[in-house]
């Protein structure tokens, strides 16, 4: 069992690698979804595949929302407001990933630093659920367009769920009402496609809503 | 009598959805913010009881930021009558560009300013953190469309800004939550529920350095809606861009509710005896909230962004104040009130300028005292309130803390805060003056419409409030201070 929750958190890690180095915003959509789709999983692995009702009623609308319903809605922004696909950093996609890979190391000794009073299904899940709430947080402030804002809070709150699902146990509706996040998401999605945020601004780049700088 | 508290708004909201009459709908508005100062006023005679087993719960903390919420939204019911009724209906230009817009459905705005009390209702009331923090998420989608009430871009910009800085604090206070729960993990035993006191009797069974760790997303998390410096960016944007009633009550009564959120935490770790890791922190962001603001309020161009910067300046000195702890903290309870009783004035009347001189430009704006003498005093009277004047009541807290810094011989603080002060004060000083005195610019096409009697007694109540403050605090009230005060770690 611990095999197949290390393997999740080595697939977090690539990916998140990945998403730093991407160029093409479907392929991040894409990539993004599978992440969170994945993730939903973990509450039944770390529960040895109890197929408890509740736990399976959880992973169900965690693979229906990250996994249906937001790629979706973000494709058909990206389709309707024919966005450029490129994705235009602040920062390379090569810093990107050096950056992406000094985080990592960071975390790592962070959860050296953090000891975990429990004893824990696999020694990755602290630093790799940190390093994915950093590569969110990195994608967000680095990168110039709405929609790959809304991508990089997407992976900030797969980091947290990660967490929450691996290490809250005793309190499950904390990690539970923590979807709510989800609706910023959506709001976000649905903000850019009604409001034409890149219409109404003539572009989606958020560094053009610099208009209030001061 | 909980639940009422929070099913007035709520049912309030509802109504305005379906009412279709425009004035029916600002009478519910009143009558709900009655309703609920109400209940509040009866909350301070009767405890009221506990719900789902004390996770929902009045204790003092939270009583007094309830009053503060309930009081301000009293006045802001009032003054949004007058605003909405003089709203024109049709399209209209923006001050600084030559866009056209149109405002949201008034509908809308009613039923979510009446949500917004309802989730700042909620956030004072929740004794579990779970609910805390679904509060705290609430009442940044139910001000959204507030802020996005003048349908153009620059407000549109300002309220995407807003939502997407605050998610991140929101998302980051999650994980503080989950800190809690992993703190308060035993080896064996099953976890206790994280509310408050259960987890203050748990005290120093908790893990510290999770809980160190807690109270860092605490800070973050909850001081991006509070407007910490530096992670304060939406704040004048949103304040700028918002009408200016939803800026006094974003000022007034929702960085109260994020600084409660933080001071929850804090009271955890004070049982825990971490409380000196945590004044640390908290006497840092302050200081560098106040020096922050202070560079950006001189020579700031738009008065109202100048009391958005005043506001992470008066945020700044409330974590101040709690930081320096022991006196120090019934000082920053009391400014928590003063302040927001002075902003949501100087909003107010702000408001009320920009109704007569179309502008948002300190230049542009002259001789207030000669165009509208009511509203010139207000402004005036707004300005000596907010930079701590005596008799004012800033001017009271503001020595409280000041005193006990020094009692505690943190000398150098106190000179950097009083030193921060004076530019502070030169800044909007220089300002304000200009705006009130000179001559009234003849080319600028001044509209003669007096200000309604709307828009002009809820900025005089609440000044004449703060006037009181800094003379006189009754004796119940002072309990009540002194009562919170202890309650987070001070006298």
């Amino acid at each position: 069992m611990n095999n197949t929750a290390d393997l999740i958190m080595i697939f977090l890690v690539l990916t998140n690698l990945m998403l730093l180095g991407l160029s093409r915003m479907g392929a991040c959509i894409r990539i993004v979804a599978l992440q969170g789709v994945v993730l939903s999983f973990l509450p039944l692995i770390l529960n040895q595949w109890n197929f408890e009702m509740h736990l399976v009623l959880f992973s169900i609308v965690i693979i229906s929302l990250k996994g249906g319903v937001f790629p979706w809605m973000l494709n058909r922004t990206l389709r309707e407001l024919s966005i450029q696909r490129e994705i235009e950093p602040f920062i390379g996609y090569g810093i990107s990933i050096i950056a992406g890979t000094i985080a990592f190391l960071t975390c790592m000794w962070l959860s050296h630093r953090l000891p975990f009073p429990q004893p824990l299904m696999s020694p990755l899940i602290v630093p790799v659920a940190f390093f994915t709430i950093m590569s969110g947080l990195f994608l967000i402030i680095s990168r110039k367009k709405a929609l790959t804002q809304v991508l990089g809070y997407l992976v900030l709150e797969n980091g947290i769920y990660a967490f929450g699902v691996a290490l809250v146990k005793q309190q499950p509706m904390l990690v539970e009402i923590g979807v709510l996040l989800d609706i910023f998401v959506a709001v976000f999605v649905m903000g850019i496609a009604i409001f034409h945020i890149n219409r109404e601004f003539d572009h989606i780049d958020t560094d053009q809503l610099s208009r209030l700088r001061s | 009598m909980i639940l009422a508290l929070l099913l007035i708004p709520v049912i309030a909201a509802v109504l305005s959805l379906i009412i279709r009459n425009d004035m029916l709908r600002r009478i519910i508005l009143i009558l709900a913010a009655i309703g609920h100062t109400c209940v509040t006023i009866i909350a301070w005679s009767i405890e009221p009881a506990p719900l789902f087993n004390g996770w929902i719960m009045l204790d003092k903390l939270g009583l007094l930021f309830l009053t503060i919420t309930s009081v301000l939204f009293l006045a802001c019911s009032f003054y949004t009558f007058g605003y909405l009724a003089g709203e024109a209906r049709n399209k209209k230009q923006v001050f600084e560009e030559e866009t056209i817009f149109t405002n949201a459905p008034e509908a809308i705005f009613c039923a979510c300013i009446e949500a917004f009390l309802a989730t700042m209702t909620l956030v004072t009331v929740s004794q579990h953190f779970g609910i805390l923090w679904v509060a705290m998420e609430a009442t940044t989608l139910a001000s959204a469309p507030l802020i996005y009430f003048h349908r153009h871009h620059r407000s549109l910009e300002a309220t995407w800004k807003y939502l997407l800085i605050c998610s991140v604090g929101i998302a980051l206070a999650l994980l503080g939550n989950f800190f809690i729960v992993i703190a308060d993990t035993k080896p064996a035993a099953e976890g206790t529920a994280i509310v408050l006191n259960a987890l203050i009797q748990e005290g120093h069974n908790l893990n510290i350095q999770w809980l160190k760790a807690a109270f860092l997303f605490f800070l973050v998390g909850y001081g991006t809606k509070m407007g910490l410096a530096p992670l304060h960016t939406w704040l004048p944007d949103a304040h700028s861009e918002a009408p200016s009633i939803i800026s006094a009550l974003l000022s007034g009564a929702l960085l109260n509710c994020a600084f409660l959120a933080i001071l929850r935490c804090y009271q955890v770790c004070s049982a825990a005896g971490e409380a000196k890791f945590c004044q640390g922190l908290l006497v840092l962001f302050g200081l560098i909230s106040i020096a922050w603001a202070a560079i950006f309020i001189l020579g700031q161009a738009d008065y109202k962004r100048m009391l958005a910067y005043s506001s992470v300046e008066h945020i700044g000195i409330l974590a101040l104040g709690v930081g320096i702890g022991a006196g120090a903290t019934f000082g920053a309870v009391l400014h928590a009130v003063n302040h927001s009783v002075a902003k949501a004035m100087l909003f107010m009347v702000a408001g009320n300028l920009i109704a007569i001189y179309k502008t948002k430009t300190t230049k542009e704006v002259q001789g207030i005292l000669s165009v509208s003498p009511i509203t010139g005093v207000l402004w005036l009277g707004g300005f000596l309130a907010i930079s701590g004047m005596p008799p004012f009541g800033i001017f009271v807290s503001e020595f409280t803390i000041v005193k006990s810094m020094i009692e505690q011989g943190r000398i150098g603080i106190a000179i950097a805060f009083l030193s921060l002060l004076a530019v502070v004060f030169v800044g909007m000083s220089a300002a304000f003056l200009n705006m009130t005195q000179g001559q009234k610019n003849d080319n600028l096409q001044v509209k003669d419409r007096p200000a309604g009697v709307f828009k002009i007694l809820p900025p005089l109540a609440l000044g004449a409030m703060t006037l009181m403050l800094g003379l006189y605090i009754p004796p119940v009230f002072d309990r009540l201070l002194h009562s919170v005060a202890s309650a987070i770690g001070g006298y």
